[in-house]
């Protein structure tokens, strides 16, 4: 299987607390978004069971943002169900490049590590990857549950103290999802030699053109999938 | 009033949808193995889809052109400095989200 890939000494300890450790610098940001979303929630009229279902099994910020702004609009079922569908596809090509490395557990731990990937916990996963080549699957839980149940904790706290803070959006945490990708994509170049560096900014470069044109055709977050492929596929060519 | 029915069908039916892009690529690579030229391609989807997503919070799609955002611009050089400075998620989420709260509270 593609799993076989050597273990050398730069391997740290497979370790659940090594997992929650790692998820540590990506907590404020699913602090501060999954609060904006409980404020955002809560004065959109959704109670508070609502935004724990949405946290707990939706669990993906931008989509529980959409819903809300989709639901108050009153759009109907099929096209929120629909746009949710879209909106989080972006993350089959995360769960695709990760689940290569822990193909050698049960397949009962992959539908887990699956189910509680976010953009953030692939950040931080696929960081790991380039710096050792190896994944664990006591980290992957480690880091996985520690961003799962601070989210919902933070969409609940978000929820229940909404209705005193009204004009949330003047904080600018909706901001910090941003902030992450960017400190996320550093770190990951950060990690690359200095031939491959100038590979991807040449690569960089094209994600923003080609996302620029996509732009005028179709939904943000279908550009963002299909310039992810598409430059991906010039990456392979132009190795 | 808590919730609805229609409203947990609704969630559960958002949840599915999430749910199954997540999780199917874990059992798929489980059951086939990967042609080394998909394995290829996919370690350059980290730097794509990060990249992606940040140029698309720079873009304004909402007029007749797609200008940039003057906002998210102005705060993305900060952020993308600190982040190259300390290679800090924290710090960088923290310099990020207080440039937009002085753009938004002070221009």
């Amino acid at each position: 299987m593609a799993t076989d890939v050597k273990v050398d000494e730069h391997v740290t300890k497979d370790s659940f607390i090594q997992g929650m450790k790692d998820c540590i610098p990506t907590l404020l940001g699913y602090i501060s978004i999954g609060f904006a979303f409980g404020v955002v929630g809560i004065t959109s009229n959704l109670s508070i069971l609502e935004i724990f279902l949405l946290s707990a099994l939706v669990y993906a910020g931008s989509a529980q943002f959409i819903f809300t702004g989709l639901y108050m609009a009153g759009a109907p079922m099929s096209v929120i169900i629909i746009t949710t569908f879209i909106v989080n596809l972006r993350h089959f090509l995360m769960s695709l490049t990760v689940a290569p490395y822990l193909t050698r557990y049960s397949a009962l731990r992959n539908v887990g590590f699956g189910s509680l990937l976010t953009d953030e916990t692939f950040g931080v996963a696929v960081t790991k990857m380039g710096r050792e080549q190896h994944l664990g699957g006591r980290w992957m839980d480690g880091l996985n549950l520690t961003a799962y149940l601070t989210w919902i904790a933070a969409c609940v706290v978000g929820g229940l103290v909404g209705n005193w803070i009204p004009n949330a959006d003047a904080w600018g945490l909706d901001y910090a999802l941003v902030a992450m990708f960017i400190a996320l994509l550093v770190l990951n170049l950060a990690d690359a030699g200095k031939k491959k560096l100038m590979h991807y900014l040449k690569l960089i470069g094209c994600v923003f053109g080609i996302l620029y044109i996509l732009s005028y055709f179709m939904p943000g977050h279908l550009a963002v999938l299909f310039a992810t492929v598409i430059v991906a596929t010039i990456g392979v060519v132009t190795e | 009033m808590m919730t609805t029915l229609s409203m947990v069908l609704l969630i559960l039916g958002c949840a599915f949808v999430t749910w199954a892009p997540r999780v199917i690529p874990f059992i798929l690579v489980r059951n086939i193995e990967l042609p080394n030229v998909v394995l290829r391609w996919l370690q350059f989807i980290p730097v794509c889809i990060l990249s992606a997503l940040v140029f698309q919070s720079l873009l304004n799609t909402e007029g007749k052109f797609v200008t940039l955002n003057w906002e998210s611009t102005i705060a993305f050089m900060p952020t993308l400095l600190v982040a190259i400075w300390t290679k800090s998620l924290s710090k960088t989420v923290v310099v990020g989200v207080l440039t937009v709260a002085v753009l938004r509270n002070f221009f």
